[in-house]
């Protein structure tokens, strides 16, 4: 079944059950995204791809397209709400990119990029967050903890089902918390995922520094947007890693 | 506490020669300075290497880390800022570069939202001052610890800030350092009175 | 395993959906939540413990630290601001000992802060375990803290008479009702609930939502979606069970009318639940009770357990077999994002309180995945009123555009708090009068979340969907009272109760509070205030749900009702330093920080 629609005025036909945000990328409509990954369920956490639909703000990954509707994508107010939500995640946490080992390869690095962040308007709040170091593979390093949901959300135990991560908290106070006998459980290649999934520095190996040069990292290689017009994947497999 | 001696801006400076004056005549008069930084940035605008040269005929620079002159003498064009506010000096050094810059940008991650110098915010002034004087383990033995407090040492601020934070900034080049090449998309820009546009592919936050 | 969990497990049937509840038991019995009972609830829910204390740490009335024997929770509200808020609790730390957020050094009493517990016209209050006390003074704090302390429980202090808890006498003996008119819906003699549910079953399912979509009902939470359509589209919706949710969390501070309606009509709001059930086909239905309501408990409790005694609830309801339906009572436990429907299902299946993304709507996909309808409590009791009169004489009331009438919770300044009932199209000018408001100056007309107004520039504004919408609460402020304190206390409201799972209302509604924090400091120029209402947009319509959706309108509305309150904060602009820049604050502590440490490291 095909949906026909609008994207900044232009006509578009798309298949059912896809979301604006991929509708829009297969048109060359590029909007960015940061929680979103197109092999997952969408969370809708981050809101970075939020667009106009029928004259309301909808997160782009999270809406089926429909007949009729009519998407706003350009429009200069949506450039800066998308600007400013990255900038809200870059102030509300410590995103130290020039000592960060997941730089060149962050997704939220990226998304700043994107829609042209240079200096947050927002004050910067530099919050002290305590890391955990417990688990046996990995660490959590939650100054750059954006809560996005993903390791809460596609990261299971592959036995139970049960939850590795989870949050606990609320509003500000919110935080990742990590089950650590159900991480240790995890086999090399779950850890891998795990790290892969993080979009920020926040889930990081151990013994794992800056193990890919400045110049070849994912992002240095091939741009979001042209990841995302280009229908190259969006985001670092384990495989890809050099360790 | 002994009064406050005239700061080196405060004492008689040596007028430029007439040349230098005449050569300036009619161009841009663009000004850098680094407050808390590590200089980085600066040696990004050497960066433009040979492509200085050229601007040359359109700009000049009338302070500079070279030059190393504490105040801008005469009203400017452009200033370029490095590193980030640490300490009243940077306030002072950053209000008069305001006051007398017509466009101020700020270069690099320090200036952008403090770099590695606001590490200190997450952890608070008292701890990383006892780190440094009390508890270091350089201190000379035997001797009082103490923790610098003079007159002509500048106090340093309760947290470090982005320039942006403490007078408005018109531009910002991102990145730690920024490439020579971003700084001089902008300064180019600048020279030939366009809108400074700094292109996506020149974006670096690392 | 702790025999303690081991009893939950077994009296919930170890089901993860009844967390919250077992979470309830385990306070009720420990006094908090150690992690040991919890530890053995997630071995035996087949979770884990941080699973857990995901739904635990959530919710603000349950402590995950030992709390104190006697736990108190005053309510910090502008309401209570108004009427000695700071007396009251400047007396409470000083009897009990302990400091606010904190236990007294003896582990007797526990001071806790919590926002609007539903009782702005008789604050200050305070929760106290599973009763409430209200209109307090130091004096009777000192008199409450004596008995407590010398061994009275919290429920002999609030009612020393003994009443039994499920009676109305024990509830009106805790709170007051304060019902100051018998409106043409509500709060007048009406016909037996029992009678009218025989008579809409003699009707078809179908016929039942027609009349409802004929009244023009539309939904009394705040959002005003038509109950007709609502009912309809859970009708219409697939599903083996379909589920009845009344929304009684009424979070809203300044709200209280739904927690009258529960006290004074709860036959009216749960036959309204008995025929959407029989609507829809639900044969589950669960009244969702903030857990500020705690002694409303057994007195619903006992109404439920009335109306199952005479056939009305339960299997065969009327004798119509077939229809089969029956109600819980799920107690919240402190979160204002909860009154969001589906956050409220989140939480009515043990979890955190975190609203799902839409679609699908709960008409579809809602309580265990299955077809929802969720209403608020006055609009099930004005679905009970319109089937009784008919659809005709509901929609003649009111507006074309709001049918019916409008419960408003009154308090603030003015001679005669309490409830209200309005036709809707009613204007601020006349309930002003009506209520006795003297020198009105701004009226937070929906709570925070919904507009502050100029009483007088406004005056002539309808309350109404299409004007002037009210979810109920109507706080009355005179010339006398700070208003960007009243705005900074709902901006803080909103930081804390946002759940955290978006950016926006997470990260936003914390630099809007900073923003106005620098503005009452003095140190905010025109263009940061100018860039306060660009966050303010942001916020408002980048958010997830309703909550970050709304939260800002304490700001953008009193911005653009009361700019001369704002003009007189703002700096002035003739300094190259930024105004919200503190240079002076930056350095001047820096001598004194020094001189400590050395101090203290000679020591």
């Amino acid at each position: 079944m095909s949906v026909e629609f609008t994207i900044d005025g232009v006509s578009i036909t798309a298949r059912e059950g896809q979301s604006v945000v991929e509708a829009a990328a297969e048109h060359g409509v590029f909007v960015p995204t940061l929680c979103f990954n197109p092999e997952r369920d969408p969370l809708g956490t981050c809101r970075v791809c939020s667009v106009r639909l029928n004259g309301h703000v909808v997160a782009g990954c999270t809406v089926p397209v429909r007949d009729g509707i009519e998407v706003e994508v350009e429009a200069p107010d949506l450039a800066v709400m998308r600007r400013q939500v990255v900038e809200l995640l870059f102030v509300e946490g410590v995103h130290n990119c020039p000592s960060c080992e997941k730089s060149g390869r962050c997704r939220l690095q990226s998304a700043g990029y994107e829609v042209g962040m240079q200096a947050a308007e927002f004050p910067y709040r530099y919050p002290t967050r305590e890391a955990e170091h417990r688990p046996r593979d990995l660490w959590l390093e939650r100054d750059r903890c954006i809560l996005c949901h993903r390791c809460v959300e596609y990261v299971r135990d592959r036995r139970t089902g049960q939850k590795i991560f989870s949050m606990s908290g609320r509003g500000e106070g919110a935080r990742i918390e990590v089950d650590v006998e159900l991480a240790d459980a995890m086999p090399p290649d779950q850890v891998d995922e795990a790290v892969g999934i993080c979009p920020v520095g926040a889930i990081l190996h151990k013994a794992v520094g800056y193990d890919e040069p400045i110049g070849a990292r994912h992002y240095d290689r091939i741009p979001l947007r042209e990841r995302v017009l280009g229908d190259v994947p969006l985001e670092r497999t384990p495989g890809e890693a050099t360790s | 506490m002994s009064k406050r001696r005239r700061a080196s801006h405060q004492l008689p400076a040596t007028p430029p020669a007439p040349a230098t004056v005449a050569a300036r005549e009619g161009k841009i008069r663009i000004s850098t300075i680094s407050l808390c930084g590590c200089w980085g940035c600066t040696l990004s605008i050497l960066d433009m290497d040979e492509r200085i040269v050229p601007l040359l005929d359109r700009v000049t620079i009338v302070r500079s880390s070279l030059t190393d002159l504490k105040r801008i003498t005469g009203r400017c064009a452009v200033g370029f800022v490095e590193g980030g506010v640490a300490n009243e000096e940077n306030i002072e050094t950053l209000e008069h570069f305001r006051t007398h810059c017509d466009v101020l940008i700020s270069v690099g991650a320090c200036a952008l939202w403090g770099g590695i110098p606001s590490l200190r915010n997450s952890v608070g002034l008292g701890a990383c001052l006892a780190e440094a004087y009390l508890e270091s383990p350089t201190a000379v033995a035997g001797a009082r610890p103490t923790i610098p407090l003079h007159p002509e040492i500048p106090r340093l601020t309760a947290k470090v800030h982005p320039c942006h934070e403490v007078v408005h900034m018109d531009y910002f080049i991102p990145g730690c350092p920024p490439d020579g090449d971003a700084v001089f998309a902008v300064l180019d820009d600048l020279a030939h009175g366009r809108p400074v546009d700094l292109p996506r592919s020149l974006t670096r936050f690392d | 395993m702790s025999t303690l969990a081991g009893e939950l497990l077994e009296r919930y049937a170890a089901d993860r959906t009844r967390l919250l509840d077992m979470l309830w038991d385990v306070q009720h019995a420990r006094g908090w939540l150690p992690e040991e009972d919890l530890r053995a609830l997630a071995a035996g829910l087949g979770t884990t413990y941080l699973d857990v204390r995901e739904t635990a740490s959530f919710y603000h009335l349950f402590h995950e630290r030992p709390a104190g024997r006697i736990r108190l929770h005053l309510a910090d509200t502008v309401l209570a601001r108004m009427h000695g808020y700071a007396e009251v609790l400047a007396a409470l730390e000083s009897e009990t000992g302990a400091r606010l957020g904190e236990v007294d050094p003896s582990g007797t009493f526990g001071l806790f802060s919590t926002p609007c517990i539903g009782l702005s016209d008789q604050e200050p209050a305070m929760l106290v375990e599973d009763v409430v006390l209200t209109e307090l003074t130091p004096q009777r704090v000192t008199e409450i803290v004596a008995a407590l302390r010398a061994g009275r429980t919290p429920q002999e202090v609030a009612n020393p008479r003994g009443l039994p808890t499920d009676t109305l006498e024990y509830v009106d003996a805790l709170v007051a009702s304060h019902v100051q008119t018998e409106g043409p819906v509500f709060f007048r003699p009406h016909t037996d609930v029992g009678d009218l549910i025989r008579s809409c079953l003699r009707m078809t399912p179908t016929e039942i939502v027609e009349l409802v979509t004929a009244s023009d009902l539309r939904g009394r939470g705040g959002a005003g979606f038509a109950t007709g359509l609502k009912w309809r589209l859970c009708a219409a919706a697939e599903g083996r069970h379909k589920h009845v949710i009344c929304n009684a969390d009424e979070g809203e501070p300044g709200t209280f009318k739904d927690r009258v309606l529960l006290t004074r009509s709860p036959d009216l709001v749960l036959a309204g639940m008995v025929l959407a059930a029989y609507a829809i086909g639900a044969d589950d239905g669960i009244i969702y009770l903030r857990g500020e309501y705690p002694y409303l408990v057994d007195y619903l409790d006992r109404q439920l357990r009335d109306l199952r005694e005479a056939g009305l609830l339960g299997t065969a309801i009327a004798g119509r077999e077939g229809f089969d339906f029956d109600i819980r009572i799920q107690r919240g436990a402190g979160a204002y994002v909860c009154g969001e429907e589906s956050a409220l299902i989140e939480s009515c299946e043990g979890k955190r309180g975190t609203p799902r993304l839409k679609p699908p709507f709960p008409a579809q996909v809602g309580y265990l995945g299955e077809p929802t309808c969720i209403d608020n409590v006055e609009s099930f009791a004005a679905v009970t009123r319109l089937l009784e009169k008919g659809p005709v004489w509901f929609n003649g009331l009111g507006t074309i555009d709001s049918a019916g009438t409008r419960l408003l919770s009154v308090a603030g300044d003015c001679d005669h708090p309490g409830i209200y009932e309005v036709e809707w199209g009613t204007t601020l000018g006349q309930v002003l009068e009506q209520v006795g408001a003297r020198d009105p100056w701004a009226v937070q007309v929906g709570g925070p979340s919904g507009e502050c107004v100029s009483a007088l520039r406004d005056a002539t504004r309808r309350i109404a969907f299409e004007d002037l919408p009210c979810n109920g609460a109507f706080t009355i402020f005179d010339s006398s009272r700070d208003l960007l304190g009243i705005v900074r206390h709902h901006l803080q409201f909103f930081v804390d109760e946002s759940c955290g799972i978006c950016v926006p209302c997470r990260a936003g509604n914390t630099a809007l509070l900073q923003g106005v924090d620098r503005l009452l400091a003095g140190r905010a120029d025109a263009t940061d205030l100018e860039r306060l209402r660009g966050w303010s947009e942001l916020v408002r319509r980048a958010s997830r749900c309703g909550l970050g959706g709304t939260s800002p309108k304490p700001l953008l509305t009193t911005i653009d009702r009361f700019p001369e309150v704002y003009r007189a904060r703002l700096a002035a602009t003739d300094s190259a330093l930024r105004a919200s820049f503190d240079a002076g604050a930056e350095v001047e502590g820096y001598a004194a920080l020094a001189a400590g440490l050395e101090e203290e490291r000679a020591r």
